[in-house]
């Protein structure tokens, strides 16, 4: 598949970018910060995504969705980041939704992925625990009793979990503490009994949630998948989502670029646009660079996953390692090139920066994506 | 089947039957063939090999045929590399007329003078380097001041290049002069081709840290050359002078994928068997996760290569993007071998002699090469000060 996009890849582009300037500009996320909004983006603006056909953007058309590649998804995902737009494309459509759509029955999908296409229901993919990301490192157990299951641990850093319907919880039937096999997935009420949920701030302004599960328990019909082999549908939903979230990462490091080069080309010091001096001239030049390579590989990673190709997995690290380590540069340099300015809350330079460093822990940091990389490379 | 498809079992099948064993790859670097008047083709096979493939006009395949080439189209000439690498036949020829005088002489050179040099370069029979650098004017190139003045039909050319890269095996020079001293400085340059052997040229090898010495220092005095060796207009050289660097760069840029270089052995295996494993992971987790940061950049790159092709297909494109590939090619190339030394420990930092393999030898040499990548055919400096500029629009 070719690099360059097509002529409908294109004008999905061009309707992303006018729609997010319009709805949802840098200026909305200050907003639902300020407001202390309880959900932490705005449900009518998830509406008006769902009416675009966006959150339902990869699943089949039988269960409401567009059909659409990954190489659609990520043209819609550069632009949201692009403005830091918060929405729920990762927690309801790319980890829950995708572990329903790629690991889930009949029955399952009927019920789930129709109200996401819709926008009406939320979900949450509740796997993390501690403070890093560690896939099979799962202590939340699930353990039979007569009927079915009951799980008990505690998830954190789960994205958007303080307003999900619906968790997708990934819990131990079996194995040892880091073992790939023994991983079950359950999709879960959030009014079940034993749930608690405490919305966690982060600096990024968008909505997190650590959640406690204390002997939930759930029929067996609550299964995704197979028993003791929820890795398999894990991850390929990490991939997945990890991909996404490269495309979103890439948005938002060309664009607070963008803002950068704007600023050299019209603040004036020592009587001359600040982009005049080479120390900084030579600085943008590399962030250039490191832009061109990152577009380069994300876009060759969605068109992996369309492809179905053997080598996704380490092109999905490669994205993710090189678009943190940008995200991470051009973040810090965009901040530090805007002067004073840049590191005050007035100026919007500093939401990129924010987002940097929450998008680069999210899913795995570059470190772990080129120890995973090496893993897979057989080294 | 498609013209295409058509065309690669063609490929495929000359190359089957013209390739003989002894010409395929790994190439000694004592058996490259650069051709000229001195080639000694030390391999007689390579002698067979190129007058085969340039009969075929495949040394130069995209030119038009009555100037050596085959007249194939860009993706025909992707089939062909592909189909090369397939048969894992060595390169016939390898020559900077081809990959950097040819295509500035097909865009801006007169009919005569395509019809004189570009089937020789084909043939591999002339040999050419380039003379652009001066000892005061390397990066400030356009300062440069090797004179041409027109005496009768003749133009006498006076001064000294530096850095000249194999100007003593080379048969012929593309040269930029000035032949307009009181023009502001790129509009009195002029773009020159004359003979080496023309009497008033000298040449002083200059040896490399890596102990070889490829190029040279290069007098010129009292050189006379007709004065239908002038390429483009007078005066007007300096747009053929840049062009030629953007060929120059694209060439260079190459070296980013580390296909270069004399190892068979990925890096990764090199640092299983020399620094070791533990549960089938390198011992040193730094230099495992250094490695896979260069294996990973390497991919990148790889892939904004392909983009930049695929977008340049279709129309698009940033304009500098040579600029880029340069700077970037080359630095991953550099750090390529500083990874590679690292390896190796002081197996790595051998210089000559026993207790050495000649492949760890050869490493250590072209780690020491390998810093002159980011110095030639523009600094790594200059790139940036280009993207800046061209790409990015910054003031100066
Ligand atoms: C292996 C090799 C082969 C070569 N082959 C040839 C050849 O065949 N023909 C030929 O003509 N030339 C050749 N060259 C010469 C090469 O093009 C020059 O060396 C190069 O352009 C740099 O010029 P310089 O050496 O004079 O360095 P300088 O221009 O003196 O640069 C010194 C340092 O200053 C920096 N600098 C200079 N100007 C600026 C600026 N404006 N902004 C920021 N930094 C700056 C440079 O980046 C560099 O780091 C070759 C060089 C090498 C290393």
């Amino acid at each position: 598949m070719s690099l360059v996009l097509t002529e409908e890849q294109e004008l999905l582009r061009d309707t992303a970018r006018e729609f997010v300037r319009e709805q949802a500009p840098v200026a909305a996320l200050r907003k639902l910060r300020d407001a202390e909004d309880p959900i932490g983006f705005s449900r009518e603006l998830w509406s008006e995504m769902a009416n675009l056909g966006w959150s339902g953007i990869i699943f089949p058309e039988e269960y409401g969705g567009a059909g659409l590649g990954y190489a659609e998804l990520g043209v819609v995902m550069e632009e949201l980041g692009r403005t830091l737009v918060a929405n729920p494309m990762m927690s309801t459509v790319l980890l829950a939704g995708n572990a329903i759509a790629l690991g889930g029955n009949e029955t399952q999908k009927k019920d789930v992925l129709p109200s996401v296409c819709s926008g009406e229901r939320l979900l949450a993919f509740a796997h993390q625990e501690g403070s890093r990301h560690q896939p099979y490192r799962v202590t939340t157990t699930a353990e039979r009793d007569t009927d079915g299951y009951r799980i008990s641990g505690e998830k954190t850093f789960v994205l958007d979990g303080h307003i999900a319907d619906q968790l997708v919880v990934v819990a131990r039937t079996s194995g040892e503490l880091r073992d790939r096999e023994g991983l079950t997935l359950f999709l879960v009420d959030v009014n079940a009994d034993g749930i608690s949920r405490t919305r966690t701030s982060m600096v990024d302004s968008r909505g997190y949630a650590n959640i406690k599960l204390t002997n939930v328990s759930v029929e067996r019909s609550a299964i995704v998948g197979d028993v003791d082999l929820g890795a398999n549908v894990v991850d390929v939903v990490l991939d997945r989502a990890t991909a996404a979230l490269s495309a979103e990462m890439l948005g938002g490091f060309t664009e607070a670029f963008e803002r950068t080069l704007t600023y050299l080309q019209t603040r004036v010091q020592f009587g001359a646009p600040i982009g005049s001096f080479q120390a900084l001239k030579h600085r943008a030049a590399i962030m250039f660079c490191e832009i061109e390579l990152s577009r380069s590989i994300v876009l060759d990673t969605l068109r992996a996953i369309d492809e179905d190709r053997d080598d996704v997995p380490s092109r999905v690290s490669t994205a993710k390692a090189r678009c943190s380590d940008s995200y991470h540069l051009i973040g810090n340099e965009a901040v530090q090139m805007h002067g004073g300015i840049g590191v005050t809350d007035e100026e919007e330079i500093g939401f990129f920066l924010k987002r940097a460093r929450v998008s680069q822990q999210t899913l795995g940091d570059a470190a772990y994506h080129r120890r995973r990389f090496a893993s897979l490379r057989g080294f | 089947m498609s013209d295409l498809e058509a065309f690669r079992e063609e490929a495929r099948a000359w190359l089957e039957s013209n390739g003989p064993t002894s010409m395929h790859l790994p190439i000694p670097e004592s058996e490259v063939v650069w051709g000229g008047r001195q080639e000694a083709f030390s391999n007689p096979d390579s002698r067979v090999w190129l007058e085969r493939v340039s009969e075929q006009g495949w040394t130069v395949p995209t030119w038009p045929k009555e100037y050596g080439g085959a007249g194939l189209s860009k993706a025909e000439e992707r089939v062909l590399t592909e189909e090369w690498r397939r048969a894992r036949c060595r390169p016939a020829l390898m020559s900077f007329g081809i990959s950097m005088l040819g295509p500035v002489l097909l865009e801006y050179a007169s009919e005569e003078q395509k019809r004189e040099h570009l089937p020789k370069i084909a043939r591999g029979e002339i040999r050419w380097c380039q003379g652009y650098s001066e000892p005061d004017f390397g990066s400030d190139l356009a300062g440069l001041q090797t004179k041409a003045v027109l005496v009768d039909d003749e133009y006498v050319v006076n001064g000294q290049k530096i850095w000249t890269s194999y100007a003593d095996k080379s048969d012929w020079i593309f040269c930029l002069v000035r032949t307009d001293p009181a023009a502001s400085k790129h509009d009195g340059i002029s773009f020159l081709l004359f003979d080496m052997a023309s009497p008033g040229v000298s040449v002083a090898p200059i040896q490399l840290i890596s102990g070889s010495s490829p190029f040279s220092q290069t007098f010129f005095e009292d050189v006379r050359v007709p004065k239908a060796n002038l390429v483009g207009t007078l005066n007007g050289g300096w747009t053929i002078a840049k062009r030629l660097l953007q060929h120059e760069r694209a060439m260079i840029s190459q070296m980013g994928l580390g296909l270069a270089g004399s190892s068979n052995q990925s890096i990764d295996a090199l640092a299983k068997e020399y620094v070791g494993t533990e549960n089938g992971q390198i011992e040193d987790s730094i230099l495992r996760d250094r490695i896979a940061q260069h294996m990973m950049d390497n991919e990148c790159y790889g892939t904004s290569l392909r983009r930049s092709m695929e977008e340049a297909k279709a129309g698009q494109g940033p304009g500098a993007a040579s600029s880029m590939f340069k700077f970037y090619g080359t630095e991953l190339n550099k750090q390529r071998y500083e990874l590679l030394v690292s390896v190796l420990g002081t197996q790595g930092l051998g210089w000559e002699g026993e207790g050495f393999s000649e492949h760890e030898l050869k490493t250590t040499r072209e780690w020491l090469r390998s810093k002159g990548n980011s110095i030639e055919g523009g600094t790594s400096e200059i790139q940036l000060n280009i993207i800046a500029k061209r790409v990015l629009g910054l003031p100066d």
